[in-house]
């Protein structure tokens, strides 16, 4: 009779205990975290990205010449079709340096922000 | 298209091995041999010396990856650490750019990083009989490879919020008689990405590369006595050139997340 009432106190025991068990791991998860941030493997991505004065440089240039690059195309595209050779070249071609300057601008604002 | 420039540039600079002036040409490292030549359909489907340092790179990477993993055991040991954080780096790279929804892509993203990684490492190593060769240094390698990843994401984007999708082309709190014009920069904008994204990576592979066959010549030029500062100098290049093939691989795959990112969470905005 009283042998199940034991049981379901042990089984409570356990439970407690394992709880327990789970808030000290969390506690040294916690610990543990930071350490990890210092020389793990975000520091490592974090690091390449702070030294890479050069590839910030490389992005931005390639994105503003790219938005010129693409304007004129898309423009020469059009007036190909069309048939209007200079008119639609000179006004996409505006617009993509200023698509390249929009790109420039978000590029730098996001590496800014991180 | 200005890799095609100056490779048919060096073909008619006449460097071809066994051509009667041997004039040093910066260039000579970038022209394609045909190793088999194929035709399909009338187009040009050789195995060159690009196909051949492909499949390099391909077997390279798919060999560390298995081998490494092999006997794998809860204490990594050296080869296995190595692979781990190549894939945690990565995964976290996809994480931090394009949110837990973006792991769905990880493996292209990884196929992507280690593909570009192993060109431009192999690109590094000249091999006995076979010279050196940089595929990453062609347009047309870098352009198939950002369109591929510009049309996988366009794709992905129009699946996912059907053509709500365009609202990514127009942005809000714009006055109303600006939305036309700025839509229309914002449409030239997206279709920058594929070009921007493999100018970069092949112009960093070509000039780095011209650099260090035109410092080689100087190293000659000079002789045996006044050939030790360009030497030394190359040293540096060289160490320059390994940071760059590892950081432009980085590059691609960071701004494929950050594109793939976009399409995902476009309606948001």
């Amino acid at each position: 009779m009283s042998s199940p009432d034991d049981g379901e106190q042990d089984r409570g025991i356990a439970s407690d205990s394992n709880e327990r068990l789970k808030e000290r791991l969390r506690k040294l998860e916690q610990k543990l975290e930071p350490r990890d941030n210092e020389r793990g493997i975000l520091s490592e991505e974090e690091r390449l990205r702070r030294s890479s004065a050069l590839g910030k440089a490389f992005r931005l240039s390639t994105e503003l010449v790219a938005g010129v690059f693409v304007g004129g195309f898309l423009g020469w595209l059009l007036d190909r079709l069309l048939g209007t050779l200079p008119l639609f070249l000179v006004i996409f071609l505006l617009l993509g340096i200023a698509a390249g300057f929009m790109n420039v601008i978000r590029a730098a604002r996001e590496m800014s922000g991180k | 298209m200005i890799g095609w420039l100056f490779i048919s540039a060096a073909h008619a600079a006449g460097v071809e091995e066994g051509g009667a002036h041997h004039a040093f040409n910066p260039m000579h490292q970038f022209i394609i041999h045909r190793y088999v030549p194929l035709k399909i359909f009338g187009y040009d489907a050789s195995f060159t010396n690009s196909s051949l340092w492909m499949v390099m790179a391909t077997t390279a990477v798919t060999a560390f990856l298995i081998f490494s993993m092999q006997r794998a055991s809860p204490i990594p040991h050296r080869m296995q650490s190595l692979s781990e954080v190549t894939y945690e780096f990565v995964a976290n790279m996809v994480r931090q750019n394009a949110g837990s929804a973006g792991m769905r892509y990880f493996p292209v993203i990884f196929t992507i990083f280690m593909f570009v990684l192993s060109l431009n490492l192999l690109g590094m190593i000249p091999l006995p009989g076979l010279g050196q060769f940089t595929v990453t240094s062609h347009i047309i390698i870098t352009f198939a490879l950002a369109l591929f990843v510009f049309l996988g994401v366009t794709l992905i984007g129009f699946f996912k919020h059907g053509f709500r999708f365009l609202k990514l082309f127009v942005p809000s709190g714009v006055p109303i008689w600006l939305l036309p014009l700025i839509t229309v920069i914002e449409i030239i904008s997206y279709f920058t990405r594929p070009v921007s994204l493999s100018v970069r990576l092949f112009a960093n592979m070509m000039a780095g590369h011209t650099m260090l066959a035109v410092f080689a010549s100087f190293v000659i030029g000079l002789g045996i006595l006044g050939g030790w500062v360009p030497f030394l100098f190359m040293v540096l290049l060289m160490g320059l050139e390994i940071l760059i093939a590892f950081l432009q691989a980085y590059v691609f795959a960071v701004l494929s997340c950050i594109y793939l990112n976009d399409a995902l969470h476009a309606a948001e905005h």
